[in-house]
């Protein structure tokens, strides 16, 4: 009996499994090969992470496995899709960079790998253990690859920044998760919920979910646990940045909504009110202090504070459309998020490298016409404007924080969209209006994909976006 | 024939030339030629079409008529079009004026030609499309993404100051804008649906009515744009291209009348009576005011945006008159305005495309030169001042009309702005061409060349001709207009009969 409940266990976490093993085999064959075997191993990771996503999606069933504490339910189905996506692109635009380095490491794609498994793992816990263990395979991944370039000073603060940050808030996390458990005597979400029926929930309690909040949106970035964010996002290799900005707070994402909606059902109230302060906290956090920036990777982190606030506006409402508008939010952001930086990573010229001030993009829609018009398409879509995808990303969290009456949030919200329009206006202004500055060298291929694929995708969800919203209403409807 | 989707089809017919723009080349004078007769014949089709629609309009049915309704994205929205008797005119004056925007600008753009081009035909797609729209979130989508192309448009092809005056037209008119959008969803949630045909029959809670509208009015009245939040038109306007400054004058500014009619009184009946001494107030303001501020400008242009301000003052009033005349007369005020402002635009062109300057002082006796271009100035300043004759007077008089029977006092302040038109307008014309011709650089220039005769006079026998014989435009409009204001006052019955049975 309890070996077939293992196999069933360890079917369900397949993808995981083989992401894990076959990130074990590759890393022997790195070690082992040395330097020739570099391309196989970039080739490998990108098609592990491809076939893990065919796995998921076409193999594995829904359940439960490991005694409650893994799910497979549509919605971890949902997000660690968006996750495999995240990482095989981010994967794929940095081994294509990874050309331009004098020498390249073998672990980087095996880092991204474990790094994917520790995501996935985030996304089906349905324990606080099993929540801890995936989100420190995550961090202890990215710590590593944000200092990946080990001579270079600013990537190795960067990484030293993030980890130390990102322990003590991995240590207020789990100090939280244990308060929990003192309290409810329970580490499975589902317990923890109906430990939590009836009564007013105790002080310590309330600690414990606010220290938890606290630890999950530093991996979010939202405002006041965001300050890392520009420093890392600076001064990580850009392919590494292209990364962070995507898959892991996709990940953070999926774990805050399952934490509050599963665990804490029965204390909404409770959590509510701290949701909706750090969503405001970061879109108009994010709106103002992107005005002064003049690097374009730190204004894609406070672009990036500012939209996980805007993802929380769905989470504040707490209900089935609110779920559904903050995972159709995740999907458009990382596409427009991917395609951005796509086009941050186009930005080189021949003898500088990449450049990565806001001006060196002066005069671009002259210089290069098409990536021109697929960057201001991103840039207006991340302002929010219609008939663009970020448009529509924007509209379901709103329409959800409307209907649950959340009508301050919603006014602050928009009207921190407009000041935010401003700074992305301001990189248009800057592509359209000014003049050539830079010729940048031929964009390579897989960029090149990348940024029109994206650009198609945010240009076409008008046409395309029933189904994905569909998909998006079948996930969320997973917890009601 | 009858289930061909016309509407969609005039919609959408310009993104057909962008995409055929899209894969022609931007180098030369061969391609530069091949990109305007593509653009102009795309325009000019688009008109055709769109003329089949005032053909099949059926003018005895106030409904909504040739609607198309297709599911879209989900979560109740719709793809959803049909015109009715308000909105029916606006895409015609649209699809009229976009081909004369598109022979304006043969010449004076020099630049990137094939862009310009490719942003006009966006716009005009996206502006048909808020007549067109059924559905408020479409409707919302096509209203807020004209800003897109319209803000290229100012920042690349514009004058000196063009990057500041395009960041103030995009984020004054957005910040508006957003507000309608929670608006706009909080409706969704009340009345569960976006369907415009099922809103306008929805019965808003009062208290609702109040909040709704307000946020509708910040959306429109920035659009319109009423005083005091007028400013980004002068700087947009001055800053634009000549072909710019026409689309907005002519078209643009009419979204925000158009969102009053449609949403604001039709939806939120009790809302606007309480409102409408303010918007008279506001009216009656901007109309005075702004006609004083025009009369002090130095440069033509400017001075032309002030005056429009003050004309959309006369709409705005005539609409929350809420009686026919007003409404009616609101609409015909914005269907003329557009074609004078557009023509007085076009005008400016022709003698900043010779001279490279907008300074009135530049100027001077041109009527010893220019006699063609002389005649058309004066009948377009005459129809900007209202002459008897022209389409200008039919507006402002039945608006005036439909306010004297609600605000005495409204009224004779809007006439004061007659007058006080009379004297801007007058005093331009008077500035720029007549005077003896003593500036020498002044003395070398060519009359109208037959380009520019093509744009202006079909504009002048159209001015002339709705003077003079007015009622297609009102044959089409009164059965929805009629519609409207009945239901108007029976909204505002009902809710006065509740507020006496309470006491």
């Amino acid at each position: 009996m309890t070996t077939e409940i293992l196999m069933e266990s360890l079917h369900l976490s397949l993808p995981e499994i083989m992401l894990a093993v076959g990130a074990m085999v590759l890393l022997m064959i790195g070690a082992y090969g040395g330097r020739s075997t570099l391309n196989a191993i970039n080739g490998l990771s990108v098609a592990l992470l491809i076939i893990a996503g065919l796995v998921l999606i076409f193999v594995v069933g829904q359940g439960e496995a490991f005694n409650g504490a893994y799910l497979s339910d549509p919605f971890a189905k949902f997000m660690k899709v968006l996750a495999l996506i995240g990482s095989a692109v981010a994967l794929m635009m940095s081994i294509g960079h990874s050309r331009f380095e004098k020498n390249p490491f073998f672990e980087f794609p095996i880092l991204i790998l474990l790094a994917t498994v520790g995501m996935m793992l985030m996304i089906s816990a349905n324990d606080m253990i099993a929540l801890y263990l995936g989100l420190e395979l995550q961090s202890l991944a990215l710590y590593v690859v944000a200092a990946i370039k080990r001579d270079d000073d600013k990537s190795t603060e960067a990484g030293l920044k993030y980890f130390v940050l990102g322990a003590l808030s991995s240590g207020i996390l789990l100090y939280g998760a244990s308060l929990i458990y003192g309290y409810t005597g329970h580490t499975g979400f589902d317990e923890i919920a109906s430990a939590l029926t009836g009564g007013k929930p105790e002080l310590g309690l309330i600690f414990g979910l606010v220290f938890l909040l606290a630890g999950i949106a530093f991996k979010i970035s939202a405002v006041p646990f965001h300050m890392w964010t520009p420093d890392v996002y600076e001064g990580a290799p850009t392919p590494v940045t292209a990364f962070l900005a995507a898959a892991p707070k996709v990940a953070a994402m999926a774990v805050f909504i399952r934490l509050v909606i599963e665990a804490f059902q029965t204390v909404t109230h409770e959590w509510q009110q701290i949701v909706v302060f750090i969503a405001i906290a970061s879109m108009v956090l994010g709106a103002f202090a992107a005005i002064g920036q003049s690097n374009i990777k730190r204004l894609m982190a406070y672009s990036s504070i500012g939209h996980m606030g805007y993802a929380l506006v769905g989470l504040a409402a707490g209900t089935q459309s609110g779920v559904s508008g903050i995972v159709l939010y995740m999907l458009i952001y990382m596409v427009m998020t991917l395609g951005t930086f796509a086009c941050i990573l186009a930005m080189r010229t021949k003898d500088d490298g990449n450049l990565e001030n806001i001006n060196d993009l002066a005069g671009l829609a002259k210089s290069n016409p098409f990536m021109a018009v697929i960057l201001t398409i991103f840039m207006f879509s991340l302002a929010g404007i219609p008939p663009l995808a970020g448009f529509w990303g924007k509209y379901f969290v709103f329409v959800a924080a409307i209907e649950a009456e959340l009508y301050a949030l919603a006014i602050i919200g928009v009207l921190a969209s407009v000041v935010g329009a401003y700074y992305y206006l301001r990189i248009i202004k800057i592509m359209w209006f000014d003049e050539v500055k830079h010729e940048f060298a031929p964009v390579a291929g897989e960029l090149r994909l990348v940024y029109s694929l994206a650009g198609l995708f945010v240009l076409g969800y008008v046409i395309i976006g029933g189904p994905i919203g569909t998909a998006a209403e079948v996930a969320a409807r997973t917890f009601f | 024939m009858i289930d061909w989707p016309l509407l969609s089809t005039v919609t959408f017919l310009p993104l057909i030339g962008v995409l055929v723009l899209l894969f022609m080349k931007d180098e030369g004078e061969t391609s530069r030629r091949n990109v305007y007769y593509v653009s102009l014949m795309v325009t000019a089709f688009t008109f055709v079409f769109s003329l089949f629609v005032w053909i099949g309009f059926d003018n005895a049915n106030p409904g909504f008529q040739m609607v198309e309704k297709m599911d879209w994205l989900g979560s109740g929205i719709s793809y959803h079009m049909g015109v009715d008797g308000i909105s029916m005119l606006f895409v015609i004056l649209t699809t009229f004026l976009m081909p004369l925007c598109i022979i304006a600008s043969k010449h004076s753009i020099k630049n990137r030609f094939r862009d310009y081009m490719i942003a006009f035909l966006i716009l005009e797609t996206l502006m048909i499309g808020v007549f067109c729209a059924l559905d408020i979130v479409l409707f919302y989508v096509f209203f807020e993404a004209g800003l897109i192309p319209m803000f290229i448009i100012i920042g690349v092809w514009g004058g000196q100051r063009r990057v500041y005056a395009s960041f103030k037209f995009f984020l004054y008119t957005l910040l508006g804008s957003v507000l309608m959008l929670l608006a706009i969803m909080a409706m969704y949630w009340q009345a569960g649906t976006t369907d415009i045909t099922k809103l306008l029959e929805y019965d808003f809670p009062v208290s609702m009515q109040t909040w709704l509208w307000l946020a509708f009015f910040a959306s429109f009245a920035v659009k319109m744009p009423m005083w005091p939040v007028h400013t980004w038109l002068p700087d947009a306007h001055v800053e634009a291209p000549t072909a710019g400054s026409v689309i907005l004058a002519g078209v643009l500014l009419k979204l925000g009348g158009y969102g009053l009619i449609r949403f604001s009184l039709a939806m939120f009946p009790v809302a606007s009576a309480d409102f409408a001494p303010y918007v008279f107030a506001l009216s009656a303001i901007a109309i005075v005011y702004t006609s004083l501020v025009a009369m002090m400008q130095t440069d033509i242009k400017k001075l032309i945006a002030y005056s429009s301000v003050a004309h959309m003052g006369y709409v705005t009033m005539g609409i929350f008159a809420a009686n026919a005349q007003g409404v009616q007369g609101a609409i015909f005020q914005m269907l003329s305005h557009g074609l004078i402002s557009g023509a007085l635009f076009l005008c400016v062109g022709v003698i900043y495309d010779r001279m490279h300057t907008r300074e009135i002082s530049a100027y001077g006796g041109l009527v010893n030169n220019m006699p063609n271009y002389a005649v058309a100035f004066m009948l377009f300043t005459m129809a900007n001042v209202g002459l008897p004759g022209t389409s200008g007077f039919v507006g402002e008089f039945m608006v005036l009309i439909g306010v004297f029977q609600v605000s005495t006092w409204t009224a004779m302040f809007a006439t004061l702005g007659v007058i006080l038109s009379a004297a801007y307008a007058l005093w331009l014309y008077r500035r720029v061409v007549f005077g003896a011709l003593e500036k020498e650089n002044l003395k070398a220039l060519l009359d109208l060349s037959g380009r520019e005769k093509t744009i202006l006079y079909p504009l002048i026998a159209l001015v002339i001709f709705f003077g003079v014989y007015p009622m297609p435009v009102f044959d089409a409009t009164a059965a929805s207009v009629d519609a409207l204001v009945t239901q108007y006052s029976a909204a505002i019955e009902a809710a006065q009969n509740i507020a006496m049975s309470a006491k």
